[in-house]
């Protein structure tokens, strides 16, 4: 021990020194908000909430066997699914054509850019209330534009595509910039020895971009399907609680605002996070698995 | 004019067509927001014939709904909440950002995973315990509430490592030459050339802190200790299809971010989606 310690400098004592302490707020504030909580939701969730949110009654497994039959948790699960089968391919596969059409020296650039990026910068609350109006089914501007008739929001059948669609609006233009600084990677040259070999545009685009963008595609896709099985606000704000759409639109988060929040039923609503959390996971390490498959690192 | 420069022109024509009419597509919502903040719920409701333009710029709507809404304190609480925010996030980041990026010390790899952890798990599974802690500590309906789960950041102290990172190793070689204990060459060399990703956490911080609706709607529920965005799910109650009167709040509760967005537009657009593209 005496040596060990005769083999630590001044200097090396300093980095400890300097080192703990510049990392400890970050590590306590992560220990006490984030670490000891995921254990206590956990915890909570083999718990009955009594009436009135008094007391904790043990319950083992019967949150969980609840949650299986429970056919209002399958059906906010396929809202989720449903949600996010739309709003994640349809954001990037536009994003994706729009980075590439700004991907180049063009008058009003950063005109574009600026005007696709702005709903990034507006509260979801706003934007909810603004296309919950534009949707509106007598009224809209989007029944009146069309010619058309359609409940976008209280229809059951539509409503969480409507809800999607706003999703892709707001999420557009954050998407296209993540894809244009990685368009920026890829060098010139391609392009220019593709044309002279006679690739079209197509050509080019579906051989050089789409590779080398691959792993930049890769990433938006995890992020954006972790955001999308997250969704809320927009729900939340747009389907109303008396709504006839809202059991074929709350999803699982808002069952989980809904049982925590409303109901006061802590144990059942950290169930609800808790399968959240595993249906996330699952699907990363299914994403994680099968990129192997398509992402190209040159 | 041969083909060739023809077609070239021809899918130029094209392209600025598609753009322009996605831009459309992303400013008509704000457009038919403003206008209809300005018209009477009889002309907003109107269908034959359908009223764009108000015939007249009321204001009316917003008279109303700042009457029904103390925004002055809106604003102040949901200002209030950013700036501590910011304050907190920018300097734990970059302290432990340094650290990590530079320092050796025993722990590191451990305590640098408890931040890559945090980052993969869906931030709704600490919120009850959260609302629990700030419950038991009785501090719901106050501005410690809105800045409470945002003390810290695991996003923020990854994105200032990579920060310090990318800086060459001899500036503290020199700093320590100069005589620099290890917390002035972070204080004075270090820290001072990570002013961009600083600004870039700051602008994160402050929009998505600014966007976050459930926190904020579940912790303060006084009228006097709502966020913008809480006060319009509040409002949405209270003016069911008074449509200008939702616009109009709707439209205050934009507007500041967005003039802020046009003014730093480079600055928010790297702080927002390029560092998140960083991790």
């Amino acid at each position: 021990m005496g040596e060990k310690r005769r083999g630590l400098s001044p200097r090396e004592r300093s980095e400890w020194f300097w080192g703990w302490l510049f990392i400890f707020p970050t590590v306590l504030g992560l220990i006490v908000l984030n670490i000891i909580p995921i254990f206590q939701t956990i915890y909570q969730s083999f718990f009955k909430t009594g009436d009135f949110g008094k007391g904790n009654i043990f319950v083992g497994l019967k949150n969980y066997q609840k949650v299986f039959g429970d056919q209002e948790i399958w059906q906010a699960l396929a809202n989720t699914f449903r949600y996010a089968v739309v709003e994640v391919p349809f954001s990037i596969a536009l994003s994706l054509v729009l980075a590439v059409l700004l991907n180049r020296k063009m008058r009003g650039r950063s005109f574009y850019r600026t005007v696709i990026f702005l709903p990034m910068v507006a509260a979801p609350a706003a934007v909810a209330l603004v296309w919950r109006w534009l949707f509106n089914t007598e009224f809209g501007l989007i029944n009146h534009v069309f010619k058309s008739s359609v409940s976008w929001i209280s229809d059951p059948g539509i409503a969480i595509y409507s809800i999607a669609v706003i999703g892709i609006w707001s999420i557009l233009g954050y998407n296209m910039v993540l894809f244009l600084a990685g368009l920026q990677e890829i060098p010139h040259d391609f392009y220019e020895a593709a044309e002279i070999d006679g690739a079209s545009g197509v050509d080019s685009f579906f051989h050089i971009t789409l590779p080398l963008l691959s792993p930049t595609i890769f990433f938006v896709m995890i992020t954006r399907v972790i955001g999308a099985l997250q969704v809320f606000d927009l729900i939340y704000m747009v389907i109303d609680e008396t709504s006839p759409a809202l059991p074929k639109t709350e999803s699982l988060v808002y069952l989980f605002y809904r049982y925590s929040f409303v109901n006061k039923n802590i144990g059942y609503g950290s169930t609800i996070v808790v399968l959240l959390l595993l249906v996330t996971l699952l699907i990363t390490v299914f994403q994680m698995l099968a990129q192997k498959k398509w992402v190209y690192y040159g | 004019m041969d083909t060739l420069e023809r077609k070239r022109n021809l899918t130029r024509i094209l392209v600025h067509l598609i753009l322009i009419l996605v831009s459309i597509t992303m400013l008509t919502p704000f457009l038919w927001m403003t206008l209809t903040a300005f018209k009477t719920t009889t002309e907003a409701t109107s269908v034959n014939p359908f009223v764009i333009l108000p015939s007249h710029w009321r204001t009316d709507a917003f008279s109303a709904v700042i009457t029904y809404m103390d925004f002055g304190r809106l604003y102040w609480n949901t200002i209030l909440m950013i700036f501590f925010r910011v304050l907190l996030a920018v300097v734990t980041a970059s302290t432990a950002g340094y650290a990590f990026a530079r320092l050796r010390f025993p722990g590191k790899e451990i305590f640098f995973s408890l931040v890559l952890f945090q980052m993969m798990v869906p931030s709704q599974i600490f919120i009850i315990p959260q609302y629990l802690m700030v419950a038991k500590l009785h501090k719901l309906n106050t501005i410690f509430a809105l800045v409470f789960p945002g003390m810290v950041t695991a996003f923020g102290t990854f994105l200032l490592r990579q920060g310090f990172k990318s800086l060459p190793r001899d500036l503290e070689e020199a700093a320590r030459l100069d005589g620099c204990n290890i917390g002035q060459t972070f204080l004075y060399v270090m820290m001072p050339l990570t002013r961009s990703s600083m600004v870039a956490l700051g602008i994160f911080t402050s929009v998505f802190a600014f966007k976050d609706l459930f926190w904020p709607m579940i912790v303060n529920t006084d009228k006097n200790m709502l966020v913008l965005s809480s006060a319009l799910a509040k409002m949405q109650g209270q003016y069911v299809s008074k449509f200008p009167e939702l616009m109009a709040a709707s439209l205050i509760a934009c507007v500041p971010m967005i003039i802020l967005y046009v003014l730093f537009q480079k600055q928010f657009i790297e702080g927002i989606a390029t560092s998140g593209g960083k991790l």
